[in-house]
């Protein structure tokens, strides 16, 4: 079975009839797929290339060091902060998008009445068109203030968590603060992929489990969820490459430090892209180089999430019935 | 039960998806680097009012760099056009440290820069300037404000260790003794000081590291040529209007910028006891007397400074910055030539430097203005 599969593929695609229509179309998307390669392959040559030439004269450990300053003589800089900003306000974001982005895509898909359903998906699509900048200033202005009771609010209750620990005094323009906002910026990218598998769920598995005399919760516990669950991980794979690269709403929000600490809600820390804009205007060519080997790192990193990502939807596929 | 469903909705989000898409991708391309077309032709058509003598003057000129000059020159750039037909000067205010890059890759006929030319970007520049080399020539000087917010005390007087302590969160309360001293007859509460600096990599920054370790050297240890925030304490804001705003914003809280963000956001700011016999208020007249008394420490026809820092001038405000303008002595391409001398013999002379206290800068002092005046007309 295994090897007749292929043959007769092969059998089917040279019989198949070829007129110019079909050579020119799939010349193009031929093209588009090497081009779409062939960028990736450019963007990873340029970031190693000039990541080498900077991380070759780092005069100190480039994945341990807890400071920047590729400028001195020898330079320092290293992206254990960087590394730790980046992955820690990107959970922080996870942690509260994921669920609520599937709770509003659950009531638009199967709760919400349909007049309220329609707008309400339409808002979640504006959410998404709003430039990342405009969050931040919004993040910087309005949010940071009002958020300043929760961080001690949480710092009085939960302080004895280490995290929740509020050991700085000052406004709230940490890691948290950058969470929530991230949450926020990707909460629409992940309803609506998540609204559209859940729109995807065959009829029959939920006319079956109604008929088996489930209540609503379990007909979404039985048939729409593990039905969705990919679909679930891919949209939280884009949602949370977006906060692992968010640049401009962090820079605002965030009062940066290269000082690694695990209490959420003391100011400092910084991100990968954060970093990147704050240093990059002023930088000399060498300190360009320097914030390219850390953008070489993200890269890295994003490759590796969306890997595990990939990795986790071919396993649960046989069980989800989302083969495709 | 509802058990119909729309399949319109997948195409409306992935429309919804390309479109956030796209703009995140914009969002990242914030340089403006349009350029109009340019009108050839015109020379020599001053207005009526001004004195900006156009010499020859025509096309584009390139420039980028330092934006703390950038208020400086978009005044300079309006006025010159204005004077000028047909000319357009085109200032990118990228940074002084991508200006420099710009500048040696010869895409840009002058760069704003808040630092000199290190050697290395000298050595550099002799590929560009053929048969010469970059020099800085000073235009535009400012001085740097310490701004506070503390509800009750208006008159607020810091001296250098002091400062440095602060700024180093050493100095955690403003009732601290040390600021109390300086401060007699205030009534100084017991809040927690918010420190802000810079979170991006500036010549402010610098320029206050400087100043602190010329003066403070016990208290302020940091290495003085960094351009990003060097001590581990405080908190941080991008840019000088992030820095200004959060200043405004938050009770208790210092921090520095330009002067005319102070003026703006109507921010009380720090008035500095340099030994003089009364404590000195940020101004841009003041500023002038302690860049007055700044020594030229380039050769030949480069005119980079050494602030002195520590002056006790009467009136001499000590927290300056000094930007550069920054062009080949010789080997300048000749077709930009008289544009970038017509345009620098106006910013330097009085009438270019008088627009500056407007905008909160400090215009260059006499004796340092007339060597620049001196030094333009013999680019080539």
């Amino acid at each position: 079975m295994a090897t007749t599969t292929p043959d007769i593929q092969r059998s089917r695609r040279a019989k198949s009839a070829s007129r110019p229509g079909d050579r020119i179309f799939s010349g193009l998307s031929r093209g588009s797929g090497i081009t779409l390669l062939v960028i990736m392959a450019a963007i990873a040559v340029f970031l190693t290339y000039r990541a080498v030439l900077a991380i070759s004269k780092d005069s100190t450990n480039f994945f341990t060091t807890f400071e920047w300053n590729p400028a001195a003589n020898p330079p320092v800089f290293g992206i254990a902060v960087l590394a730790f900003g980046t992955v820690v306000s990107s959970v922080i974001a996870m942690l509260i998008a994921v669920p609520v982005a599937i709770g509003i895509a659950l009531f638009i898909s199967h709760y919400a009445p349909r007049r309220l359903a329609k707008p309400l998906a339409y808002v979640v699509d504006l959410l998404a068109a709003v430039p990342s900048i405009i969050y931040g200033l919004w993040g910087a202005i309005f949010l940071v203030p009002y958020l300043d009771g929760l961080n001690q609010w949480l710092d009085e209750y939960f302080g004895w968590t280490y995290i929740f620990d509020k050991a700085q005094d000052g406004v709230a323009r940490n890691l948290f603060t950058v969470g929530i906002l991230l949450a926020i910026m990707i909460l629409p990218i992940i309803t609506n992929v998540t609204r559209e598998v859940f729109l995807q769920v065959p009829k029959m598995h939920e006319e079956a489990a109604l008929a088996l005399g489930a209540t609503r919760w379990e007909v979404i516990r039985m048939s729409v969820l593990p039905f969705g669950r990919s679909g679930i991980i891919s949209a939280s794979m884009l949602g949370l490459g977006r906060a692992l690269g968010e640049t401009m709403a962090v820079a605002v929000v965030l009062s940066p430090s290269f000082v690694l600490s695990g209490h959420l809600l003391d100011p400092g820390g910084g991100t990968f892209a954060q970093n990147i804009a704050a240093k990059f205007n002023e930088a000399n060519e060498f300190g360009r180089d320097a914030l390219i080997a850390s953008g070489l790192v993200l890269f890295v990193i994003t490759l590796l999430v969306n890997g595990a990502a990939r990795w986790i939807i071919g396993r649960r596929k046989e069980y989800s019935g989302a083969a495709a | 039960m509802k058990l119909s469903r729309k399949n319109g909705l997948r195409a409306s989000a992935i429309g919804a998806l390309v479109v956030s898409g796209a703009l995140v991708l914009s969002a990242c391309g914030s340089d403006n680097n349009t350029e109009t077309p340019t009108k050839d032709g015109g020379t020599k058509t001053s207005a009526a009012a001004s004195n900006i003598a156009c010499d020859g003057a025509k096309g584009q000129l390139l420039a980028a760099g330092s934006s703390a000059q950038k208020n400086a020159m978009d005044l300079w750039v309006k006025n010159f056009q204005a004077a000028c037909s047909g000319v357009e000067v085109n200032y990118q205010a990228i940074g002084s440290g991508g200006g420099i890059t710009k500048f040696n890759q010869g895409q840009v006929t002058f760069a704003g820069s808040d630092s000199a030319l290190k050697d290395e970007e000298v050595t550099e520049s002799q590929k560009i300037c053929k048969g010469g080399k970059g020099v800085n020539l000073p235009m535009v000087g400012g001085p740097i404000a310490i701004g506070y917010k503390l509800d009750g005390v208006d008159n607020l007087v810091l001296d250098a260790p002091t400062l440095a302590k602060i700024f180093d969160t050493k100095i955690t309360k403003w009732n601290d003794p040390a600021i109390a001293k300086l401060n007699p007859g205030a009534k100084l509460p017991d809040t927690t000081i918010q420190a802000f600096h810079r979170s991006d990599e500036s010549g402010t920054t610098q320029n206050l590291g400087k100043y602190l370790s010329a003066t403070a050297k016990a208290d302020w240890k940091y290495d003085p040529k960094t351009k990003s925030w060097p001590a581990p304490g405080g908190q941080a804001a991008n840019g000088s209007s992030g820095v200004a705003t959060a200043v405004k914003d938050a009770e208790g809280s210092i921090g520095y910028f330009e002067l005319s963000y102070a003026t703006a956001n109507k921010i009380s700011t720090v008035s500095i006891n340099t030994g003089a016999a009364a404590p000195v208020a940020a101004s841009t007249e003041n500023a002038s007397k302690a860049i007055a008394a700044a020594k030229v420490k380039g050769t030949g026809n480069d005119l980079a400074l050494s602030l002195d820092y520590t002056t006790k001038a009467e009136g001499a405000y000590p927290i300056t910055l000094v930007t550069y303008e920054i062009a080949c002595d010789k080997g300048n391409k000749a077709e930009t030539l008289p544009t970038l001398k017509a345009f620098l013999t106006y910013t330097a002379s009085e009438e270019g430097q008088k627009v500056l206290s407007d905008a909160g800068y400090a215009p260059l002092p006499a004796e340092i203005a007339a060597k620049v005046r001196a030094i333009v007309p013999t680019l080539s």
